[in-house]
């Protein structure tokens, strides 16, 4: 490994030393929301606006050329990444556009009345109400797999709930609140032994570990840039070589065309059927020099040093008295998610005594508000630390004395 | 934030505290529920009226430091008052809280709300019980 994690990749990202106004350095532990940028992705950004913006797979001009040249060359780095081939990759805005996309152009082609789809109760938002309400449209059954008293997805309830009706199978292959890493390969092979379509949603384990689509046999998996040192506004939907003619664009226009008649217009092959319009090119070139970064300090050391950390906060938080840890104590089936409560003060109360104490965290209930009311968190809602591949452990020692701070505060 | 006082004054912090007309009326002519979708607070408004004015007002409710003390200070400062004056007086506050307007006299206690409106993530806490007793005396 090149680089070690921690506190030498910290050095590429510029916003890591920010000193807040109250005089406390930045301890940045909200990175299951977003991530922090490095100065390479920064600057390759401001490099395309400075040598290469024009429209992409239109103009043939100099510009246009190097325009399309980089499009096609981060579908490139995005397949590599993912084990796909580069025309099983749609760019998107985000996870949410992947999903609906899928929902939409998938979903209403292939599930009709009485059908079933299967989500777990811990699915992040944009993972559950696009294929709650396909099912409304539909009126297909709409089912929710119950968890563990851990958060964690029990495999043989699984298998009771999909059957021969089954058309979708959606799972996330790491949760965002409480960072539970799923078995999607087992699940995956529930999925395709009733005939449905296996869905993952990769926000949170794609950025923290190696994917490969062929190995978790995923039909649809989505993701977004953002979450691993990307640009906001660009994401993926890598959709399986077999199936993705069966999607259906459901945004049509410039871009996505075969043939154009007053009458009737025939389609693009996939992928650039599913991109209408002028794409995210600045995006799409963020996030492929986002992934060169991940790929030269080594995905497989990622997940590793969250566990470090994660076990690290957890040894220092344990013995904390009225701090509650939510989620599995087996690491193995985590990744550095942490999301606690301290008895008696919301965690919105928490995460403001927190910030002014410089540490960034989220609080409220992480856009999955059935896992919280399922396992009845108190408030209905956590604070939520998490960390990256710039945090170290001293970024939790600040966090543990800023509980502490807040302890005191509301005692 | 800057620092803990700017948005947990020390007033805020005594009615979280000690909550002022926390429960339910055995008798009321309005109750109104109100949640915050974005952070899950939630409150439950119960007023009583009498000769156009707010006779008896109690809450129950979840929620942050700041929904709750805010809820409290509310039912304090217009408990009495006409209701009239009572609409006046929350849209004086809500306006302080959501646009920076400078906080007036008739608000006394609830001005130390005021520095929440730099703080646009706890807008709809400090402003919570504010629209609920809006709606209370507006249908
Ligand atoms: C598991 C999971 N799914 C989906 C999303 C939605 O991602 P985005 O907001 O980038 O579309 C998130 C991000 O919060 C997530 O953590």
């Amino acid at each position: 490994m090149q680089y070690r994690l921690g506190s030498e990749v910290k050095k590429d990202f510029p916003i890591l030393s920010t000193v807040l106004p109250n005089g406390k350095r930045l301890v940045y532990l909200d990175n299951a929301a977003t991530t922090q940028k490095p100065i390479q992705v920064i600057n390759a950004l401001a490099d395309f606006y400075k040598f290469t913006n024009a429209n992409v797979a239109r103009s043939a001009h100099y510009l246009g050329e190097k325009t399309t040249i980089a499009y096609n060359d981060a579908r490139k780095e995005v397949a590599k990444f993912i084990n796909a081939d580069q025309d099983e990759i749609i760019f998107t805005s985000g996870t949410t556009e992947s999903i609906n996309t899928i929902a939409y152009g998938w979903g209403d082609e292939n599930v009709s009345e009485g059908d079933e789809i299967v989500v777990m109760t811990s699915e992040h938002h944009s993972d559950f109400v696009p294929w709650q309400q396909l099912a409304l449209r539909k009126k297909a059954h709409f089912k929710v797999v119950p968890l563990r008293e851990d958060g964690t997805i029990d495999i043989d309830t699984v298998k009771r709930y999909v059957t021969s009706k089954t058309k979708v199978v959606a799972c996330a292959g790491m949760t965002n609140s409480f960072g539970i890493i799923n078995p999607v390969e087992e699940i995956g092979h529930i999925a395709h032994k009733s005939g449905a379509v296996f869905v993952v949603d990769g926000a949170q384990s794609v950025p923290s570990m190696p994917t490969d689509v062929k190995r978790m046999d995923a039909d649809f998996l989505s993701f977004s840039g953002h979450k691993m040192l990307g640009p906001m506004g660009i994401g993926v939907l890598y959709v399986k070589k077999s199936i993705i003619e069966s999607l259906k664009p459901f945004l049509t226009g410039g871009g996505m065309i075969d043939e154009v008649k007053n009458d009737s217009t025939t389609f693009a092959c996939a992928p650039d059927r599913y991109e209408a319009g002028t794409p995210n090119v600045e995006g799409a070139v963020g996030l492929a020099t986002a992934i060169r970064y991940l790929r030269e300090i080594g995905m497989e050391g990622i997940l590793e040093h969250e566990r470090d950390l994660l076990g690290y906060a957890y040894e220092r938080l344990s013995s904390v008295d009225r701090v509650i840890l939510y989620g599995p104590k087996n690491f193995e089936k985590r990744g550095g998610i942490l999301s606690f409560n301290i008895r008696g003060i919301h965690p919105h109360d928490v995460a403001s005594i927190l910030d002014a104490n410089g540490v960034a965290i989220r609080s409220g209930h992480h856009c999955a508000q059935p896992i919280l009311r399922y396992l009845n968190v108190e408030f209905m809602a956590t604070a939520r630390a998490s960390f990256y591949i710039y945090n170290e452990r001293s970024d939790i020692d600040v966090l543990v004395d800023a509980i502490e701070d807040a302890k005191r505060r509301f005692s | 934030m800057r620092d803990f006082s700017d948005l947990y004054a020390e007033i805020i912090m005594d009615h979280q505290k000690h909550p002022r007309n926390f429960g339910t009326l055995p008798i009321f002519d309005k109750e109104v529920q109100m949640t915050n979708s974005s952070c899950g607070d939630q409150i439950s408004l119960q007023v009583k009226f009498e000769d156009g004015k707010i006779k008896d007002i109690k809450f129950k409710g979840m929620g942050c430091a700041i929904s709750m003390a805010s809820a409290s200070v509310m039912t304090e400062l217009l408990k009495g008052t006409d209701v009239n004056e009572a609409k006046r007086i929350s849209s004086e506050f809500i306006e302080m809280v959501t646009n920076g307007k400078a906080p007036v006299d008739d608000l006394k206690d609830a001005q130390v709300f005021s520095g929440v409106s730099k703080y646009p993530m706890r807008v709809k806490c400090a402003t919570l019980a504010w629209h609920a007793v809006q709606k209370a005396l507006s249908d």
